[in-house]
């Protein structure tokens, strides 16, 4: 439980705007006769976005009055749930971070790093400009694109502090982005690529099938991708596989020693993305040392991608980058 | 794994067009007419018959619970479907409301027919306003398209409404919802009486999960014995999964029950973060449910029995990955905070408790304590499980007691390492 009071200074008195005023008679007809009381959290709810997102103590008596409700009955409504501000927020944002485990494992205390030096050290002060407010809210349902944060009514998803702080600016900025993954990710799906659902996994409105997986095919799978998510895959995705197969030649298989040179294999598991596992595969195929990794062409790269089922994942990773950085360094 | 056109969810990542025209392409509000025209036992026999299983953490067989409902009663009936997602791991409602709304209208019909209600309302988490906003943009399109209303095209009149809170988890537990849904503080209400015999407005009710409602029609379109031919026997069908954590490639994803939890990681979240062996527990259906160990994990299957068998839960199918970089006690006690912060306040033992055991974790983490206090705290946690009208105090519980259970070698070492550091500085003032 949270102990959660009203604001000392509040304004003298609160009204619907016509607009609202009109929705929330609709919205107590959808409750039975002698129900209405069912309405008090939407109704609640529009009062705070009336009132520059927070909930003042005139609302409640206003709403209790216009439900046929005890004061004490609205009030102990607003106190109760956590999404009513009690208080100011900030004009441009509050930004509530999600910091529940799932978020958290994910980096979520980097955020409420950015959020401490950014906008105020303690949650709910606003900052110096009156712009911005932050606080930490419990799990907020989007697990899948951690770490989030919901600024209003959008969730920003898929965050790094660095990308945090640019949505701050942005907002600053009167320029906020798009809702949604910040990383460029449709939803939830795989960042590399759908492993299901090929075939609806098109942006078009038109129903799915052959007739626009055709010539260009389907715009987000790149041929790799079709290759690895063989399985299950329908007939029309078969046939990209069929082709797609016929572009990875076995030539461009890298060219591996049959053991490590000089008796001392290099440590591959110093490149970001590969652990013990990967390092036995890479053994296997002969690749022992950076400069071997450093050295692949992008058709080796897209040999061992397909290979490993990696669906883009050595490119997104930078291994080549990061190879040629640790064979650089074991030579000197 | 589980081939594409046995999906229900084909639009899940929505990629597609999310309103009636896609929805109608992908297969939804076709023969509805005829589905109700079989009549109201026949559809409560097919959800039976299916094997469904509530998709909201509890598992209660969907069928059995419309049976409740009683079926000649002066009194409304009441639908009320659950979208209160808020099980720390759980984002799969939310793929459902935003982008298979249909599915859902079309599940409500069905579902509010076979109970014999006229009325439905959807409770939506405060949180989830653009679902909501996109909710109501499809029910809005099938008012229009008079699939539902007063005098629509399958003879059953039925309204739909939209609902939300505003910010409560509790009001995930039914009778919180129904209390919220009638206005007042989401605190869960004795039962008996069950909702099926008192429940919104004193009224017979049934509350449903998202999933559960979303996936009837397809059930009914396609037989009860297409969904219980997949997955394994009382754990049948398809499932929403949802990882997140430490794996290369976090998603939501719709899978057959009983898939090997290993194969559900590696072929869809991309792996492990550094691979499996890199792996340190799991927690393998939300927050409430304690975690498994990396040594059972490689063995075990995503579906009801087999993850109780192994002293966890299916819960929501929300799967958190930890690695071997994961700080456990930290990890867990961030979840007490969790029940902390939701305790509803009205039983005593999880209003006291849930701030007590986080307390102690907190200490916990740093080390502050007495080893004798592990097993105090375990037994504190056996004092509020069970002891409380709702699964709240339960589900603050039992993730402290998968903590004790599999990693007291990690809560002692600290201690000791804490105790060692109290110790040299002593020394060094003396």
């Amino acid at each position: 439980m949270a102990v959660r009071r009203l604001h000392p200074d509040q304004p003298e008195t609160f009204a619907f705007n016509a607009e609202n005023l009109a929705w929330a008679n609709t919205m107590i007809t959808h409750y039975p006769d002698g129900q209405q009381a069912s309405a008090v959290i939407p109704l609640l709810w529009r009062a705070q976005e009336q009132h520059d997102g927070w909930l003042p103590e005139p609302a409640i008596r206003y709403i209790a009055e216009m439900l046929g409700m005890a004061y004490i009955r609205v009030y102990e409504v607003a106190t109760f749930y956590t999404m009513f501000q009690l208080a100011p927020v900030g004009k441009v944002a509050h930004v509530q971070v999600c910091g529940t485990t799932p978020c958290m494992l994910r980096g979520s205390e980097d955020l409420i790093a950015v959020c401490k030096k950014k906008i105020s050290k303690s949650p709910h002060d606003v900052s110096a400009d009156g712009n911005f407010s932050w606080e930490e809210v419990e799990c907020l349902g989007v697990c899948a694109n951690a770490p989030m944060v919901q600024i209003w009514k959008d969730t920003y998803e898929d965050l790094t502090p660095a990308s945090f702080e640019k949505l701050l600016n942005d907002f600053a900025a009167g320029t906020p982005p798009p809702p949604g993954s910040l990383s460029g990710r449709q939803a939830s799906c795989p960042k590399g690529g759908p492993t299901s659902l090929h075939d609806y996994c098109v942006n078009s409105d038109a129903p799915p099938g052959p007739a626009n997986s055709g010539a260009d095919g389907p715009s987000v799978i790149e041929p790799a991708v079709a290759a690895a998510g063989a399985t299950g895959a329908s007939g029309v995705a078969a046939e990209v596989v069929e082709q797609s197969a016929g572009d990875i030649q076995d030539a461009d298989r890298p060219k591996g020693l049959d053991g490590p040179r000089g008796g001392q294999a290099d440590d591959l598991k110093r490149i970001n993305g590969v652990g013990p596992k990967l390092e036995e595969t890479l053994n296997s195929l002969g690749i022992f040392h950076f400069d071997q990794v450093a050295g692949w062409s992008p058709e080796t790269v897209a040999w061992v991608d397909n290979f490993l089922s990696f669906k883009g994942r050595i490119d997104r990773e930078g291994w080549i980058k990061q190879a040629k950085a640790l064979a650089a360094e074991t030579k000197t | 794994m589980l081939a594409d056109q046995d999906r229900i969810f084909k639009n899940v990542y929505g990629f597609q067009d999310w309103g009636l025209k896609g929805a109608r392409a992908r297969g939804a509000w076709d023969g509805t007419k005829g589905l109700i025209d079989k009549g109201h036992d026949w559809i409560i026999d097919q959800v039976k018959e299916s094997g469904l299983r509530g998709r909201g953490g509890a598992g209660f067989p969907t069928g059995l619970k419309w049976s409740f409902m009683p079926k000649s009663d002066p009194r409304p009936s009441y639908l009320v479907i659950n979208a209160d997602e808020s099980e720390p791991g759980s984002c799969k409602d939310r793929e459902i409301c935003r982008h298979d709304p249909h599915l859902l209208i079309e599940g409500a019909l069905l579902a509010s027919f076979a109970m014999r209600a006229h009325t439905c309302y959807i409770y939506f988490r405060g949180e989830f306003i653009r679902e909501r906003e996109r909710f109501q943009a499809a029910v809005d399109q099938a008012y229009e398209a008079k699939l539902i209303g007063k005098n629509n095209v399958h003879g059953w009149d039925f309204d739909l409404y939209v609902h939300h809170g505003a910010g409560a988890y509790i009001c995930g537990e039914e009778t919180a919802l129904l209390e919220s849904l009638e206005g007042k503080k989401g605190q869960p209400r004795l039962k008996p009486p069950f909702p099926a015999g008192c429940g919104l407005y004193g009224a017979p009710t049934t509350v449903n999960n998202v999933e559960s409602i979303a996936v009837v029609p397809d059930i009914l379109r396609r037989g009860a014995t297409w969904f219980s031919s997949l997955g394994k026997p009382n754990n049948t069908g398809t499932k929403l999964f949802q990882i997140s954590g430490h794996v290369e490639q976090p998603c939501v994803v719709e899978e057959e029950m009983g898939i090997p939890m290993r194969e559900l990681i590696e072929k869809h979240a991309g792996g492990v973060r550094g691979g499996w062996d890199n792996l340190k527990a799991v927690i393998p259906g939300g927050s409430s449910v304690p975690c498994i160990p990396h040594t059972e994990c490689a063995e075990i299957t995503m579906d009801f029995d087999a993850l109780s068998a192994a002293k966890s839960g299916l819960g929501t199918a929300a799967v958190i990955v930890m690695d071997q970089s994961t700080d456990m006690i930290k990890a867990i006690s961030r979840i007490a905070y969790f029940y902390k912060h939701e305790s509803c306040g009205q039983c005593t033992p999880c209003r006291e408790g849930t701030g007590w055991m986080w307390r102690v974790m907190e200490r916990l983490v740093k080390g502050e304590a007495e080893k004798r206090e592990i097993d105090l705290l375990w037994d504190v946690t056996k004092q509020v499980e069970g002891h409380t009208i709702c699964a709240l105090g339960d589900a603050a519980a039992w993730p402290i007691q998968g903590l004790i259970r599999h990693y007291r070698h990690e809560i002692e070492a600290r201690i000791d390492a804490r105790q060692a550091k109290v110790g040299e500085y002593i020394e060094a003032a003396e």
